[in-house]
């Protein structure tokens, strides 16, 4: 080791990470066939399932996946629409257009 | 009893080529019948590597076709003794390599060599998947770096699916690993992936490492395989690789940087 390095902090090399990437990326890409394919599918099931409750724009949902060393995250955000606005609308109409409640 | 190498790699540009050329260079030196025949269909490089460019009349294509027999493809060395080239066509494209007549093809040359060297194209598409099918032993090619190494754990999942000796149940392909254009001195500065590393992600037996090496790019300039140029690094290393594919005990070398004095710069110019 050369004094150079003994003032250096203790900072992981770039090749250090390479290989850490590279491990997690192939432990993943072994596994159960590649990267998720189903995950297309798994969007449009769980917005069909969203999708009788409440009414959604399907530009405004979101599908990640954060790949891990020990566990991944499946993140699915769906923006809904403003609760408040949605539900006058709806009571409007079935009274013909009645009182807003408070 | 003939063996089938496939050198592939799945990336490109990591020396797969370079590597054909040497090896099959190699055991044609060692006495072995050898003939490397060149996968990569519309890409034809081989030709040149070898240094025969100008005198291929007949190719692979024109064999399986039935155009042209096979001796008339095979272009004999004019170096090495025992040592042969089947160049490619660089008009037709992958579809033109059958699995039926890739297989005819092979078997007649086993009749006739020692070793056939197939040097896969880049990819896992049809061309590499003919590359490797029929082979007996694999050498993975590959460089210390990112995605040249997990295309080559991905090529080895193709081995051990893909192969005839998968699909046959038979004894797994032979995987050997060459790891190319290794710069020590990078590895050294903790910017390049070490032997070690690569070894531990793909797990496969080491068969060689080549260092970065200027001799590689003068060798292909004239069209010699770089084992020949026996001076420079990358050929020895070549030799020492060919040795332990046959067996032999060899120790690996180029792996730490080469100290410099004063003297050494000045009277070894060429690495």
């Amino acid at each position: 080791m050369s004094i150079f390095n003994f003032f250096r902090t203790q900072k992981k090399t770039v090749a250090e990470e390479a290989k850490e990437r590279l491990q997690i990326v192939l432990a993943h890409e072994r596994g159960a066939g590649s990267s998720p394919d189903y995950l297309p599918m798994l969007q449009k099931e769980l917005l069909d399932v969203i999708k009788k409750y409440v009414r959604i724009d399907e530009d405004k949902v979101e599908v990640k996946l954060e790949r891990g060393g020990d566990f991944s995250t499946l993140e699915v955000n769906i923006e809904l629409p403003p609760p408040a606005v949605a539900a006058q609308r709806r009571r409007q109409a079935a009274a013909g257009g009645g009182v807003r409640p408070a | 009893m003939a063996k089938v190498i496939v050198m592939t790699s799945g990336k490109g540009g990591v020396g797969k080529t370079t590597s054909s050329a040497a090896f099959a260079t190699g055991l044609a030196l060692r006495g072995f019948k050898t003939v490397v025949v060149d996968f990569d269909v519309g890409l034809r490089n081989l030709d040149l590597i070898m240094g025969c460019e100008r005198r291929v009349v007949f190719d692979f294509i024109n064999v399986i076709n039935g155009e042209a027999k096979l001796n008339q493809a095979l272009i004999k060395d004019k170096r090495v003794e025992n040592l042969f080239i089947l160049p490619t066509s660089q008009t037709r494209d992958k579809d033109a390599l059958s699995r039926d007549g890739v297989e005819k093809v092979l078997d007649e040359l086993k009749k006739e060599f020692d070793y056939i060297i197939c040097d896969s194209p880049a990819g896992i598409e049809k061309g590499a998947l003919m590359a490797l099918y029929f082979a007996d032993h694999a050498i993975v090619v590959t460089n210390p770096e990112v995605s040249s190494v997990r295309d080559s754990d991905r090529i080895l999942g193709v081995l051990a699916s893909k192969s005839r000796r998968a699909e046959k149940n038979q004894e797994p392909v032979q995987e050997h690993l060459l790891l190319t254009r290794y710069d020590p001195e990078r590895v050294e500065r903790g910017d390049m992936l070490k032997v070690e590393d690569v070894l531990e992600i793909l797990a496969i037996p080491l068969l060689g490492v080549v260092p970065e090496s200027p001799a590689v790019l003068r060798a292909s300039n004239v069209g010699m395989p770089v084992i020949l140029d026996e001076k420079s690094n990358a050929g020895q290393a070549y030799l020492d690789a060919v040795a332990r594919f046959l067996g032999e005990t060899v120790e690996h070398r180029f792996m730490k940087p080469e100290k410099k004095g004063l003297l050494d710069r000045l009277l070894r110019r060429t690495a």
